[in-house]
């Protein structure tokens, strides 16, 4: 998902038996469903754990505004160009409410961003794929977010009050993007016969990232378990995967798409579709650093944080100067 | 390195006649740049029509710990609730 992965530093899901009263009684809250908040007491890993995967959401946010970046100067219509902007600009919002989230939990904002320049933190795999045509934009908005909304719904209901609020904002905005993307795919496949298999190219390319975004199927995963324990991770990444799918399909249908996928079949008894499995191999490799746009996004990134730094340290600096003279004044007319 | 903008406080009120309400945090450099930044972080769709802005490290909060000793004294005065007291059906509406 946009945080994908999140390790826990847990061995195993203890019980309420073997944790120490303090801890018990942090547990007993969680399990009655009460929010935890900024400065109440909490276990480190809970911590630690929370800082990875909200900062880790937050720099798929950032990071996800430059595959559509790509795009905005070359959007079909003004009116495109002015909704895709907006788009952009609200992912801008949801890594600054995410940041601001994670900042509650003791670590600042540029620590975070120097984690991310670093390449120590991860963002999601899927913003190291390419935007080749104007339809891939269409087939982030639909799929991509479409995947983002199905890991963020349940996460408004997170234990950690501010990654919940957050998602609570998010949700709401993300539901534009989606509509946004198949809106555009929507007009491309009442088009040219070009226009048309460019979409179903689009698809063909975002179809396996896409459903990479939930992570490797995670039911033996301690890490996923202590999440669920501490209501961090709400499902598994296979039940997502498989509402994202049950879902998605039929959108495709509806545009008159083929999923590439051979082995996608409506299993009646479970209700639900049966497809294959994506390349986990690829997911690891981009994870790691090796898909097509990792070293492209990362610079993109660095760059444009590099060159701002003399228009933030300007700003500072006039900040000071104006508070300097404020004080002076004041002194003055004593 | 530059040296990290402050963390602001952002409140908004929205179109009703509410309270400025609490809505999230930012960083700006100065109170200016701090309402600038909260109208495009906080007011992208209508959802108010002023902004307060304070210094986070302005902001004193009571502590978790004492919730006790700070709230307690109010749980046993139930009679400050108008339940409290029985009025009779003949009365009527009170």
């Amino acid at each position: 998902m946009y945080a994908q992965m999140v390790k826990t530093d847990a061995a195993r899901v203890r019980s309420l038996d073997e944790m120490d009263p303090v801890e018990r009684a942090f547990q007993e809250r969680i399990d009655a469903g009460q929010k935890i908040e900024p400065k109440e007491w909490m276990p480190e890993g809970y911590r630690k754990t929370l800082v990875r995967q909200i900062s880790q959401h937050a720099h798929s946010e950032i990071v996800g505004q430059l595959p559509e970046g790509n795009w905005i100067t070359r959007a079909p219509t003004l009116e495109r160009k002015a909704i895709l902007l907006a788009k952009v600009q609200d992912e801008a919002g949801h890594g600054l409410y995410l940041y601001c989230a994670a900042e509650t939990l003791g670590i600042s904002r540029d620590e975070m961003y120097a984690q991310l320049h670093s390449g120590k933190a991860k963002y999601s795999s899927i913003f190291n794929y390419p935007t080749l045509t104007w339809a891939d934009i269409g087939a982030i908005g639909w799929l991509v977010d479409g995947a983002a909304i199905m890991n963020q719904v349940p996460l408004q209901r997170c234990s950690y009050g501010p990654y919940a609020r957050a998602m609570v904002r998010i949700c709401k905005e993300e539901s534009f993007h989606q509509r946004q993307g198949y809106d555009v795919l929507m007009k491309m496949v009442k088009g040219t016969p070009a226009q048309k298999a460019m979409v179903q190219d689009a698809l063909n390319r975002w179809w396996w990232p896409s459903l990479m975004m939930f992570g490797p199927s995670d039911d033996a995963s301690v890490h996923s378990a202590q999440s669920m324990a501490w209501k961090i991770k709400q499902n598994s990444n296979d039940e997502l995967r498989q509402k994202f799918v049950d879902q998605t399909v039929p959108q495709a249908k509806y545009l008159g798409l083929t999923v590439p996928d051979p082995d996608l079949k409506w299993n009646e008894e479970k209700g639900g579709y049966d497809f294959g499995e994506p390349d986990w191999e690829e997911f690891f490799n981009v994870i790691a650093g090796n898909g097509p746009c990792n070293a492209e996004r990362l610079n993109a990134r660095k760059k444009a944080w590099d060159d701002g730094a003399w228009f933030r340290d300007g700003l500072t600096a006039h900040a000071e100067k104006v508070s300097d003279r404020r004080t002076a004044a004041k002194i003055a007319a004593e | 390195m530059s040296s990290e903008w402050p963390l602001w406080e952002v409140f908004i009120r929205g179109q009703h006649g509410l309270n400025h309400r609490h809505v999230g945090s930012l960083h700006a450099p100065d109170a200016e740049m701090a309402i600038n930044n909260a109208r495009d972080v906080y007011t992208r769709r209508n959802e108010g029509v002023s902004i307060w802005v304070v210094k986070s490290s302005e902001i004193t909060a009571s502590a978790p710990s004492e919730k006790g000793p700070l709230f307690d004294p109010s749980n046993s005065k139930v009679y400050r609730h108008p339940t409290f007291f029985d009025i009779p059906d003949e009365v009527g509406h009170m």
